[in-house]
């Protein structure tokens, strides 16, 4: 099939109570494309009113579906994962035009693992026990799971599509009714998402408000009838969010990025076989999504003994991307989300430059023939010292940093040596050398000879200023509901204190 | 005088400008991580809660600006210059609305201005 730019309407709502609603103010704000900066369809701006509709809808959802069953809501998230498989292609469209990734990307990665996401939690929800543990002989304790009620989520603009299934799908399989807000550059698959699967679901289960943050976000995230919320974006609004959190006296889960290391051992190069040829490949992945992703392996550690001949043959592979129509399923790189973002990738080439790091390809903007107009950039890589600012900051572009090591504890100094603790990755043949380092790095994701897979079922998550919470994994149920203890005693006989 | 740390394009200056009148005094605090990290959030001054770790970097245009000790760690030896770019970006910063986006750039200090330059308070120390 050819792809192409999918129809959009002219303007979309918010969806609320399971139906289009326009925003009280009556205001709206264009949605560009970053492949074009051509205008794709005018959003809801919405305000604290629209807010306040939302959270009303939702609780008044709440009432019947906090008692639905398990087999209920499983049925949903497998109705649902169904649905969008129906429809993958015109949606991994939406989301290209939408954000500026691939069709390779969005076929190929996003769209298949949303339609995971809701399967692995439509499956646990189901199977899943409760506790009960005889405390004594008259009597028993019983761990009762209940939703929270309606929460709110707080969706970031590099995965729009899975990042929102990351967060609605725990949250239905718990029982709990969702405000959901996207991101301001990528608010339209959402939308069209909701034309997809809106039948499905009750109305006010699953309600989407627009908007930006400072005039939509805020009031969401300090609701006092919101009963959690989730988040993933940057540490500054991660630390509002909790702080709003702690005023309504409510758990918050934050994901806020990471600067993660991809460390190549010497013993890569042993043979030139297919796996020397995935390491080069693992090294090449900070240019997946233009290097717009949390985990980005903008890091790259590589042993001295190694470092000439293995980097020798990633610059070929670098400078083998090929560039082009974001529709074309042949091009891996496409624009950069934003002119914002592109602007401030752009600086952080500019501060390597003046930091004396050494450029080894790259370090300019791409000019797409195609689409003069839109934000692309060239993948770039500096070499340099992890004390550099492109070392520390997340740049959240196609910019790798590399340095080298001599030694496995040099490798654990620098990869830990930053103020993130998200994703990592490492690349060895020596099986005790990836035991011992795998538990040396201090992050949530050790990727060990891979890098970038992302399967429902194995949790994600940041130690230090990386965010607070689990994701992608059963354990994130707990992160949407109450846990009841109902302690009963058969004893008839009174305790004796009184 | 010593040579300040933080500068405010003539730009930025003025979306300061129409900020204030609307929303009353501001703050600025880098923020740091994935999506709209490494960008400098413009907030009405007391919003975002200021920690013992954060640090006092200098005013800009009126505005106090303020990053975290982790981050000023690799901010040490650079001049940081808000300037501001259309864009849309994704934070509670206030500019957003106006479809334009506050941004970095940054120059690395001289050996003479590094000599000078204006130290660091932590926010725990300001009256």
């Amino acid at each position: 099939m050819a792809f192409q730019r999918p129809e959009f309407k002219e303007q979309y709502e918010n969806y609320i109570g399971g139906k289009w609603v326009a925003p009280i103010g009556g205001q709206y704000f264009d949605n560009t494309s970053p492949i074009d900066a051509g205008f794709i369809a005018r959003i809801p701006q919405s305000t604290v009113k629209d807010i306040d509709l939302a959270v009303e809808k939702a609780w008044e959802a709440a009432v019947t579906w906090s008692k639905s069953s398990p087999a209920e809501r499983s049925m949903l998230m497998f109705r649902i994962a169904d649905r969008i498989e129906e429809n993958i292609e015109m949606l991994s469209m939406v989301e290209t035009c939408d954000n500026g990734k691939g069709i390779r990307e969005t076929l190929g990665a996003d769209l298949p693992l949303v339609i995971d996401q809701f399967r692995y939690f439509g499956g646990c929800i189901r199977t899943e026990a409760g506790s009960v543990t005889n405390i004594d002989a008259d009597t028993v304790s019983m761990e009762v799971h209940e939703p929270l009620g309606v929460v709110a989520q707080i969706i970031p603009w590099n995965f729009p599509l899975l990042m929102a299934a990351w967060k609605i799908a725990p949250a239905l399989a718990t029982g709990n009714c969702i405000v959901i807000k996207p991101a301001e550059q990528t608010p339209v698959s959402l939308l069209v998402l909701m034309e997809v699967i809106g039948d499905l679901l009750p109305p006010g289960v699953l309600n989407v408000v627009n908007g930006f943050g400072v005039e939509c976000g805020k009031p969401l995230a300090s609701h006092p009838d919101v009963k959690k919320v989730a988040f993933t974006g940057e540490t500054s609004t991660g630390r509002l969010i909790m702080q709003y959190a702690a005023e309504n006296i409510i758990p918050a889960t934050t994901e806020l990025g990471g600067k993660s290391p991809n460390i190549f051992f010497e013993s890569i190069m042993d043979k030139d076989d297919e796996f020397l040829d995935k390491a080069i490949e693992g090294l090449v992945l900070f240019a997946l999504n233009q290097g717009q992703v949390c985990t980005c392996p903008s890091r790259a550690l590589i042993q001295e003994s190694i470092y000439d001949k293995f980097m020798a043959k990633c610059l070929v592979r670098i400078e083998a991307i090929t560039r082009g129509d974001p529709y074309e399923l042949s091009t891996m790189m496409s624009a950069q989300a934003s002119n914002d973002q592109y602007e401030k990738i752009m600086s952080y080439i500019d501060i390597g430059k003046q930091e004396g790091a050494e450029l080894l390809t790259g370090g300019n903007a791409y000019k797409n023939p195609q689409y003069p107009d839109g934000y692309y950039i060239e993948p770039t890589v500096f070499k340099g010292h992890n004390k550099m600012r492109i070392f520390q900051e997340e740049i959240f572009g196609p910019v790798l940093a590399v340095t080298t090591f001599k030694d496995e504890d040099e490798a654990l100094e620098i990869a830990n040596d930053t103020q993130f603790g998200l994703g990592s990755g490492l690349w060895s043949r020596d099986m005790h050398q990836v035991h011992k380092v795998s538990r040396g790095i201090q992050a949530g994701r050790v990727w060990v000879n891979s890098y970038h897979i992302y399967p429902a079922g194995a949790s994600f998550g940041g130690y230090k200023n990386s965010g607070i919470g689990r994701e992608n994994h059963a354990m994130m149920l707990n992160g949407y509901r109450h846990t009841k203890n109902v302690l009963i005693s058969y004893n008839k006989n009174k305790l004796g204190f009184f | 005088m010593p040579v300040e740390r933080v500068s405010v394009t003539a730009a930025a200056a003025e979306v300061i400008d129409r900020l204030r009148s609307a929303h009353g005094e501001l703050m600025f605090h880098l923020s740091g991580g994935c999506c709209d990290g490494s960008s400098p959030m413009c907030f009405p001054l007391g919003e975002f809660r200021l920690g013992g770790r954060d640090l006092y970097l200098g005013d800009i245009h009126g505005c106090g600006f303020y990053m975290h000790a982790d981050q000023f760690n690799y901010y040490e030896n650079c001049h940081t210059i808000v300037d501001v770019v259309e864009g849309r970006g994704a934070s509670f910063s206030l500019e957003i609305p106006l479809g334009l986006r506050f941004l970095i750039r940054s120059r690395i200090f001289s050996d003479e201005e590094l000599a000078d330059v204006r130290p660091v308070t932590a926010v725990d120390t300001i009256d």
